[in-house]
């Protein structure tokens, strides 16, 4: 029984008594240590949002010194001090910069942001429930991922500056305090965040498993439940068995830094100086770290595919296409994202003959991935698209996972790896299909979902601007990018002025940059909407975009507890959308299969024989009736 | 209509105002070029006049809404229909695929140019037949899948007449397009593990010229093995300041050993470059040759390549006098990671051999004063310290 005693579970209390319960709710539990699942939601979202909005800030930093790289701005100085001495970027604050980009992006915005969010919002909604199974480890999960934030830009306040060492933070460079500025304290406070960014991320994910194992509504069985709910199960349990590894791996990398051992250390002359470590393997910290690493971008990715499932059916109109096949794409790519992460590591001297396996199981994930891009355009085939805000960001996410994807058919095969690895050609791959096409299924979740959230409408035109211009520019940006790495041009280059054979995509890197710059500013449009809409936005019909699943039934106003009286019970799978036969172009999961007779099809009586026998009577029924008339 | 009047003439004074503000702005950009001290308040009012530029733009952005607005509003109040936003959505996709394809042909033909020019090692050639297979396979998807994309989000553009097609599953057509991607990386796997094997194919050939190159912050340093063609053993614990890479001496192979400022190499040798790394992971990576493998301290790996064009003959491909083959750091290794250069000249066989007979030995006479040998022919060619070195 999977829908165990969730009527009876968390705040029960009906319309009437409605102003006793905001007599319990101070200022402090209802918006700061909230338990209420919606509103652990939020503070997840504007967390994210804020950092998202810095690590931006960052890259158009870097990105300036990229297209300017002999030109000094004043400014920078005077907002950087002694980490951009005469208005020039340092090269070792540089490389804190792209280290913290990437590590804020990754971790703090698409892992916390993107799940945290909306694994936060659409697990009970969706799956019909009164809150998370603990709603009090919920709320330590956002408190320790909110402290990780602060420690992680603390780093920015210390004297030698934040790590720098890459978002991978590969040891020796990491692990000895001297090879670098940023390895010293940086590191160190990097590391801490990171420990505690784990555990929210640990609680989050047992969580989010256990709710939608244990907690679904009357008649929700897995095969009902919509493609979110399916997407983010499957990222919780990534989640839950990759980042232990990476503690794991940080753990023993604190151990070298601080207490003299070896485990990644070995045969070191730093600096002239002659070190003591011995037997250690800095390529064990590499399969450490993707092992988490690599499941990670499919903990990136997979919540914004769920997202984009759920919109682009709601919008075209559609059921979405081949679910069941959606959902072992799913599971394929869970499965076998736990068995490539060797394809990071093709040319750090790793075993060939392992290199060779790793890229037999990376070119195998391929397919699922491919499967999915199919049954989204199947999914828009002969639809009736509605192109809300939402819905183009959605499309957005296709054509980026596709343009992305199909670069990772280079990177993947470890022949052409070789000479593509650490170019610019690494970038534009993951910033296509793990940094865009993630961002974009954050911001359609974010307009799709902002009625449920805040009980209000978005501008849709402002979302209109917002889309085209991030959209455009993202192209802008990063499909240059691919060139750069085809001409073998390093990434992490502070500047490309050393080497004659660079010089000639300073034009290139200026256009770049100018492409990031306008992509930046086109985000104030979402943040105005975004705040605005918060405050003085339209008031949130019920079901505003005439969507099936559940979270659509609970009421405009915020409850604790979703549904007053009984949660509802579901009947028939979330993408009942232009059914023949019914009135109107959607039927919700609520409604029972009673009341659409003239729309059911055999297809809806799977296993349940008395359902047909009663379709087949009323189907022989209306054609007798049919033929009198 | 007067109000939507009123409105359209404060848009275009504000228009005015802007584009001179920009104006403005722009030669003020193309003075600051070499900005100094006393420039400070130049500075800020730089930066006043581009947040000045973009609140105007976000004003203007925000009157031609409001100019929509109304036109749309009173055209409905004339009987007419409001904007349809699934339209014009719909149209702007089919605008974006077109200008898209021609922007991603534009970038393939004129960024795809100034690609590197043809792989400059046998393996190389193969690796570049492997890149255009796949590049073949991956293009055909990439038109293919953006074209139905951005096609079907215009073709089926919402109109309130129109239903959609249920259509929540065909099985054969899910078996059919699993099934090609899974044929079609068969092969590219097929094709890419034989490809992969034969680069890092790691029997030992006879006849490979061993040269060792090991990065440290922020350099590379080079060693060749001398007449014997064995490079002696090396150590960590020794290095010093005058045996900077800790060879080690009691090994005779080492006393033949040459230095090097430049990684030359014979054209169609088999090279077998010995990399290491001495204080943080570097990467050797010279892209001309398709040849990259991380420098891992503690870890000594290899990398067998054949160079096939000479540096001159590149230059003639290329019409590039000043042409050199080059060797970066890509991997991430501190402050001058961006600043690790070697030039790679590739030469035949005569000249290669001229060159190395000028090159010192890695023996200097810092290192014999550390290690008390006794002084043998201080002035000798490296040759004959060889020998020398021997019969001790």
């Amino acid at each position: 029984m999977s829908t165990l005693a969730v009527q009876d579970h968390g705040a029960h209390h009906d319309g009437h008594d409605h102003g006793h319960e905001h007599h319990h709710d101070t200022f402090l539990t209802k918006y700061i240590f909230s338990q209420d699942h919606k509103m652990i939601a939020k503070q997840f979202l504007i967390t994210g949002i804020t950092m998202a909005v810095i690590a931006m800030i960052l890259s158009i930093l870097f990105r300036i010194q990229l297209a300017y790289p002999d030109h000094a701005f004043p400014l920078m100085e005077t907002l950087l001090g002694r980490f951009a001495p005469g208005g020039r970027l340092d090269p070792g604050f540089y490389l804190s910069l792209v280290t913290i980009h990437g590590t804020i992006m990754v971790f703090f915005v698409l892992t916390a942001g993107l799940s945290g969010t909306f694994s936060n919002l659409l697990i009970p909604l969706q799956v019909g429930a009164r809150d998370m199974a603990s709603p009090f480890m919920n709320m330590l999960s956002y408190w320790l991922f909110f402290t990780a934030s602060v420690i992680m830009l603390s780093s920015f306040f210390i004297e030698k500056g934040p790590a720098s060492g890459g978002w991978t933070i590969y040891p020796p460079l990491s692990a000895l305090p001297k090879a670098m500025k940023g390895s010293d304290m940086g590191m160190t406070l990097w590391l801490i965040s990171m420990v505690c960014f784990v555990a929210s991320s640990l609680l989050g994910g047992i969580n989010y498993v256990s709710t939608i194992l244990n907690m679904r509504t009357k008649g929700m069985d897995l095969w009902k439940m919509p493609l979110t709910i399916w997407a983010f199960f499957l990222t919780a349990i990534l989640g839950v068995l990759a980042f232990p590894v990476l503690v794991a791996g940080v753990v023993l990398l604190i151990f070298d830094r601080s207490f003299g051992t070896s485990f990644y250390l070995s045969d070191i002359v730093l600096q002239g100086k002659v070190m003591s470590f011995e037997g250690g393997s800095p390529i064990l910290f590499q399969h450490l770290f993707w092992f988490l690493g690599h499941p990670e971008v499919y903990i990136v990715i997979m919540p914004a595919l769920g997202i984009s499932s759920e919109i682009i059916a709601t919008n075209s109109r559609k059921p979405i296409f081949g679910y069941h096949a959606m959902v072992y794409s799913l599971i394929g790519i869970s499965v076998l994202s736990f068995i490539v992460w060797g394809h990071h590591m093709f040319v750090t001297g790793m075993n060939p003959f392992l290199g060779g396996v790793f890229m037999i199981t990376t070119l195998i994930i391929a397919v699922p991935s491919a499967v999915k891009t199919f049954n989204y355009l199947a999914t828009l085939w002969r639809g009736n698209i509605r192109f809300t805000p939402a819905m183009l960001f959605a499309i957005g996410l296709v054509s980026f996972f596709i343009s992305g994807g199909l670069t990772g058919l280079f990177l993947g095969n470890a022949a052409l790896d070789i000479n593509l690895h650490d170019t610019y050609f690494v970038v534009a791959h993951f910033h296509l299909v793990m940094g865009s096409a993630a961002i974009f299924g954050m911001l359609a979740g974010v307009y799709h979902w902002f009625p449920r959230m805040f009980g209000k409408m978005m501008d849709e035109r402002l979302g209109y601007l917002h889309f085209w211009l991030t959209f455009i520019g993202a192209y802008l940006v990063f499909f240059p990018m691919h060139f750069m790495g085809l001409d073998g041009v390093p990434r992490r280059y502070y500047a490309f002025t050393e080497f004659e054979s660079m010089k000639r995509w300073l034009s290139v890197n200026m256009f770049i940059t100018w492409a990031a710059i306008m992509s930046a500013l086109a985000q104030v449009a979402f943040l105005f909407n975004f705040i605005y809409s918060i405050f003085w936005g339209k008031k949130a019909p019920m079901n505003p975009w005439g969507s099936n699943t559940i979270e659509w039934t609970a009421p405009v106003e915020h409850l604790h507890g979703n549904w007053p009286g009984e949660i509802p019970t579901v009947y028939r799978w979330p993408y009942d959308y232009s059914k023949p036969g019914h009135h109107e172009d959607f039927i919700p999961q609520t409604v029972p299969l009673s009341q659409t007779m003239s729309s059911n099809q055999e297809h809806d009586y799977e296993e349940n024989e008395a359902g047909l026998q009663a379709h087949k009577e009323w189907v022989a029924a209306n054609k007798k009736n049919e033929e009198v008339k | 209509m007067i109000n939507s009047k009123k409105i359209a003439a404060l848009f275009a004074t504000l228009l005015l105002g802007g584009t001179q503000l920009l104006m403005a702005q722009t030669s003020a950009a193309g003075t600051d070029a070499a900005p100094t001290e006393e420039q400070t308040a130049a500075m800020w009012s730089g930066v006043q006049y581009y947040v000045l530029l973009f609140v105007l733009l976000c004003t203007a952005v925000a009157i031609i809404g409001r100019i929509f607005k109304v036109y749309d509003l009173t055209s409905q109040l004339q009987g007419k229909k409001p904007t349809n936003w699934n339209t014009v959505m719909g149209i702007l996709f089919a605008i974006f695929l077109v200008l898209g394809m021609y922007g991603a042909f534009w970038s393939f033909i004129v960024q795809g140019s100034m690609n590197l020019p043809e792989a400059a090692s046998k393996h190389g050639v193969t690796t570049d037949n492997m890149f255009l297979v796949t590049f073949g396979i991956t293009v055909i998807v990439f038109i293919i899948t953006q074209i139905l994309l951005f096609g079907f989000a215009f073709l089926y553009r919402g109109r309130p007449d129109r239903k959609a097609y249920f259509y929540p599953h065909n099985n054969t057509i899910e078996k059919i397009w699993t099934i090609i991607p899974a044929i079609v990386l068969t092969v590219l796997v097929v094709f890419g593990f034989f490809t992969w094997r034969s680069i890092t194919n790691s029997t030992e050939v006879k006849g490979d010229i061993n040269i060792e190159i090991t990065g440290h912050q922020f350099a590379w340093e080079l060693r060749y093995p001398g007449a014997d063609n064995k490079l002696g053993k090396k150590y960590y614990k020794l290095t010093t300041a005058a045996n900077n890479l800790g060879v080690d001496f009691k090994d005779k192979n080492s006393f033949d050993d040459l230095k090097a400022d430049t990684l030359v190499v014979p054209v169609g040798k088999s090279i077998r470059l010995n990399i290491t790394a001495q204080d943080v992971i570097h990467s050797v990576y010279m892209p001309h040759f398709r040849l990259q493998l991380n420098a891992v301290p503690g870890l000594p790996t290899f990398f067998r390549f054949v160079p096939t064009l000479t540096t001159d003959q590149m230059r003639a491909k290329l019409a590039d006098p000043s042409f050199e083959y080059m060797l970066y750091c890509a991997k991430i290794c501190g402050d001058g990671h961006y600043n690790m250069k070697r030039i790679v000249r590739v030469v035949s066989a005569a000249e290669y051999s001229v060159w190395l007979s000028h090159q010192q030995p890695y023996l200097s006479d810092g290192i014999k004063k550390e290690l008390n040998m006794v002084a043998t022919a201080p002035d000798a060619a490296p040759v004959v310290a060889d020998s020398t070195a021997h019969s001790l």
